[in-house]
């Protein structure tokens, strides 16, 4: 089963964008608010559009079919600190939005984890 | 001499102290160099130079790593498999990379002038470009001449005003205060009664409504100035201290012909040293040898190994710190500290240079508010009829850099057009080809240039830079000037200086 997150996000003014659109945020912070719009503007520049990662010289892991999304705490750490290569995107983002990209990619690509992480456990993280 | 020269201000600038000298013989030893970018090739040519057996392992095609231009039939594939044709016309590029080089990297300079790559000033400051908000002006850009004249003006004339009234009495003294109305009259341009208006003699600063011509009716007319409050709002001052860095102070260079000229010439000089397309996948090291393992791209599940008894390794982190390599805690740790900044460059070429046609801008740059951030115009071919090829987007990180990468490239050069068309109405109309670079999509880098922070600088940085049994690192990463080549030389000299002492002290 799929968990279906952030619901009320889709009153929020630019959540309505679809994934496929492209945004471009008003400032220096990602204004995107649904985990998709997040995902699809800040994450997939480097896993790309199904979460497939890529390799050359070196590599962008996988998010689709990840066992390590298992815990939320894991990604949370990850989207706040950044790791290696990946710059901590967290720092452009709130804790809503964190919290609702993480949930995101735990429940989509072949993922299927719950039980989706809140706003105040990536405050803790942060 | 050159203790002498440094003490009087002289050749201090980059660190850079000479062209090396490795003496004593280093006994027929050979170094494996990783990356063929500036630092790898660097490396490589004084190594050769000095006595030892060198060997080159490149991940591309092609040398020079980031020192790179994109011209006409070449074409880019980025991670995530599009691949972009360059339809660019004969003579012109984009530097995708770097793009400018400062007077005082002298390492860089002097590699220059060694290998004959003829430099041409870089236009950073003009000040008939355009300053540019979406939110001020009605959207209109304003020149940097104009900004900056009456932003000077304005702000000297508060100034004046303020001594004059015996408010800064306690701060500066009864003589100096006098030089001081005296100096700001001067450098804002303030009439004799310390204000700053329009007229002629400020239109000799910030440009005239209508310049003085010859003839009839040819009289100047001065034209308004803009208000401070609207400067003030406006935020456009921001875009001033753009030029005021050291390190985008005049003057500038730029290789003619595009900055991948410089990796060109030192490909001529140690291309036979290189082996391309080979992917290093694992850097391991014994008491004797330094063993690294690759892949040939062209002919993937072969992979081969060879040997050596030091190693130069150029890598960026952002791959490194993915590889496995045989070296202690303290660098491993070192080599996991540093992210990617996030930086996208699009070429854009146009029919024809409107900008110097339509609009007198030769050179420089205008900065925006806008995603694009920068539209930097030619330095080169000035006041020729023909196309010609703008950086048209140059973002470094913030969540535009992000956007922009995350889309495809026809997405990006849409987005460009949109964005500048708000400055340069021509735009649509004259456009005729382009390309994008994102740089996290890039299969040899995964990211423009290390973004070292000071924690992590202060924790890794001499780790980093440590010899660690037979293997040394090299690179922008390992250097005080991250995304600039100097950085990349310099690292890369300092790097060989101190291997070259371990192997001839045995
Ligand atoms: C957008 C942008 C703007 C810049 N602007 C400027 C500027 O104006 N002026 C300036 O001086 N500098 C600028 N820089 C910085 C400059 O490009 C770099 O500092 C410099 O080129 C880095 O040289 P390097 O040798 O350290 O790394 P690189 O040039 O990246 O060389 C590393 C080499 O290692 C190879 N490699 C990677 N992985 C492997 C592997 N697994 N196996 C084998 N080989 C591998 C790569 O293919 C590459 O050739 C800019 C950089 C960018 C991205
Ligand atoms: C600039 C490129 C980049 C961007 C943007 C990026 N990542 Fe990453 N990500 C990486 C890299 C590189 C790694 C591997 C780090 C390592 O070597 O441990 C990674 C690792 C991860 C991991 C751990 C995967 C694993 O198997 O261990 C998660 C989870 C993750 N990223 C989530 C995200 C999310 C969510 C976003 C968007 C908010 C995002 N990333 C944006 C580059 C990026």
């Amino acid at each position: 089963m799929r968990l279906v997150v952030f619901l009320t996000a889709a009153s929020l003014p630019i959540a309505g964008a679809v994934a496929a659109e492209p945004i471009l945020s008003p400032g220096f912070r990602f204004s995107e608010q649904t985990g998709e719009a997040l995902y699809s503007n800040a994450c997939q520049a480097c896993h790309m559009g199904n979460g497939e990662g890529a390799t050359g010289a070196g590599q962008y892991p996988a998010l689709a079919r990840n066992p390590k999304l298992e815990t939320a705490a894991y990604p949370t750490y990850v989207v706040l600190k950044g790791q290696k290569a990946m710059p901590a995107a967290g720092r452009l983002m709130t804790d809503e939005q964190v919290a609702a990209v993480v949930n995101y990619v735990r429940t989509h690509f072949g993922n299927d984890y719950g039980p989706p992480t809140t706003a105040e456990q990536v405050k803790q993280a942060r | 001499m050159y203790q002498a020269m440094t003490s009087l201000g002289y050749a201090a600038e980059s660190g850079y102290k000479g062209r090396i000298r490795l003496e004593g013989d280093p006994k027929g030893a050979s170094v494996l160099v990783l990356g063929a970018g500036l630092a790898g090739l660097a490396a490589a040519l004084e190594l050769r130079q000095a006595g030892y057996k060198v060997t080159v392992l490149e991940f591309n095609n092609r040398a020079g790593g980031r020192n790179w231009s994109l011209r006409g039939g070449d074409s880019y594939t980025e991670l995530g498999g599009a691949t972009q044709k360059c339809e660019f016309d004969a003579g012109l590029y984009l530097n995708p990379g770097p793009w400018r080089i400062p007077y005082h990297h002298n390492g860089l300079l002097d590699y220059c002038r060694r290998l004959g790559v003829t430099l041409e000033p870089f236009q950073q400051l003009n000040h008939n470009a355009y300053l540019h908000s979406a939110k001020a002006f009605g959207g209109q850009p304003r020149r940097i001449r104009e900004i900056k004249t009456d932003f000077q003006g304005h702000t000297s004339e508060l100034l004046a005003k303020v001594v004059q009234k015996g408010q800064l009495d306690e701060l500066v003294t009864k003589e100096d205060r006098e030089v001081l109305l005296e100096s700001l009259r001067w450098w804002g341009v303030l009439d004799r009664n310390y204000a700053y208006k329009a007229g002629l003699i400020t239109s000799e600063f910030r440009g005239y409504e209508r310049d003085p011509g010859g003839g009839l009716g040819a009289e100047p007319v001065a034209g308004e100035v803009i208000g401070l409050s609207d400067i003030l709002q406006s935020r456009l001052w921001r875009g001033l201290s753009s030029f005021a860095a050291y390190e985008f102070q005049t003057t500038m260079f730029q290789p003619v012909g595009g900055m991948g000229r410089i990796g060109e010439a030192f490909t001529r000089e140690v291309g036979d040293l290189i082996t391309y397309n080979a992917r290093v996948t694992r850097i391991a090291q014994g008491e004797k040898s330094v063993t690294v393992t690759y892949q040939d791209t062209t002919a993937p599940g072969a992979t081969h190994q060879v040997s050596a008894d030091w190693c130069v390794c150029t890598i960026p982190l952002s791959i490194l710190s993915q590889i496995d390599v045989q070296v202690g805690d303290p660098m491993l740790a070192a080599i996991a500290a540093v992210p990617y900044a996030s930086s996208v460059k699009i070429g854009l070429q146009f029919k024809r240079r409107f900008w110097e046609e339509d609009e007198q801008i030769f050179g420089g740059i205008s900065y925006t508010d806008l995603p694009i951030r920068q539209i930097s115009y030619p330095s080169n071919d000035f006041n020729t009829t023909g196309k010609g090829v703008l950086l048209g987007c140059y973002t470094w990180n913030g969540a535009n850099s992000y956007e922009l990468t995350s889309m495809s490239p026809q997405q990006r050069i849409e987005r460009a057009l949109d964005c500048g068309m708000q400055i340069h109405p021509q735009y649509r109309r004259e456009f005729e080809t382009g390309i994008s670079v994102a740089w996290h999509r890039s299969p040899f880098t995964l990211g423009c240039a290390g973004d070292w922070t000071e924690d992590a600088r202060r924790q890794h940085y001499d780790n980093l830079c440590q010899i660690d049994g037979r293997i040394v690192l090299a690179g922008e990463h390992a250097s005080y000037i991250p995304a600039w080549q100097e950085g990349a030389i310099l690292s890369a000299l300092d790097a060989i200086g101190r291997l070259h002492k371990r192997v001839v002290q045995g």
